[in-house]
């Protein structure tokens, strides 16, 4: 009915920290601009990752609001949602938003956690076996 | 069937994404994440149908499945749609900017 409102806050919310992380990454980038490249090998910055996150959850919702719109459960015309239309579909409508659609935010944000892990165990992994910098 | 067709485009998508070499330039991660992002929501929207239809979950009218399929390949193209404007708006390897201004090298 509407459970696809939970993921899409959920990808507002995270968009408007990932652009926040970002500028602050930007910043501390910027601030260590004096030192050279040494050509080493660099983590993912937290804000990417984050961005995989916004897709998931974008990409995933837009998909969904379509299926909605195919189902007739969205309409261009107000209130947007046929079950906001009478009291008795208004409380279905958030019953399924409190579980179906809880549960999509919290599984795709699992996924997008299991994910984070796997890379930041990877780079720890890569960063080991890295040879130490030459000393000039 | 919506869940089924998402699936096998998330998986051919993340196959294309490993095999090939422009996977940045061309932002097939952001395709694959968009399908895996729907699978994931319509895997707990058939999860929540299962435990209220039971068994009658896996014997859907023909029409039903008929209506499904069409949905799920509109999404799949939807997807392609989104991943292509995105590609050309972000624009990676100067087409869009070169084709419009004409740029001579």
């Amino acid at each position: 009915m509407a459970c696809v409102l939970v993921p899409m806050t959920e990808a507002i919310i995270t968009t408007i920290t990932a652009r926040v992380i970002k500028s602050k990454e930007e910043k501390s980038v910027q601030d260590l601009n004096s030192t050279e490249d040494t050509g080493s090998m660099e983590k993912i910055p937290f804000s990417r990752k984050l961005k995989w996150l916004n897709n998931m959850l974008w990409g995933g919702s837009g998909l969904l609001v379509f299926e909605h719109i195919w189902h007739g459960e969205i309409v261009p015309w107000f209130p947007f949602l046929t079950a906001a239309s009478n009291a008795a579909d208004t409380a279905e409508m958030l019953n399924e938003m409190a579980t179906v659609g809880v549960g999509m935010s919290l599984l795709v944000t699992a996924v997008w956690l299991a994910m984070v892990g796997m890379t930041s165990a990877m780079e720890k992994k890569a960063l080991k076996e890295q040879p130490p910098e030459e000393t000039a | 069937m919506t869940l089924l067709i998402t699936v096998f485009a998330a998986a051919i998508c993340t196959a294309v994404w490993y095999k090939t070499d422009s996977r940045e330039e061309m932002k097939l991660g952001t395709l694959c994440l968009i399908y895996w992002g729907a699978s994931l929501m319509w895997l707990v929207d058939a999860v929540s149908e299962f435990a209220e239809l039971k068994a009658g979950y896996f014997t859907p009218s023909p029409a039903d499945m008929l209506n499904d399929t069409f949905l799920g390949l509109s999404a799949a193209a939807l997807g392609l749609v989104i991943w292509l404007a995105v590609l050309l708006i972000k624009d990676p390897k100067n087409v869009v900017k070169n084709t419009l201004f004409k740029r001579k090298n």
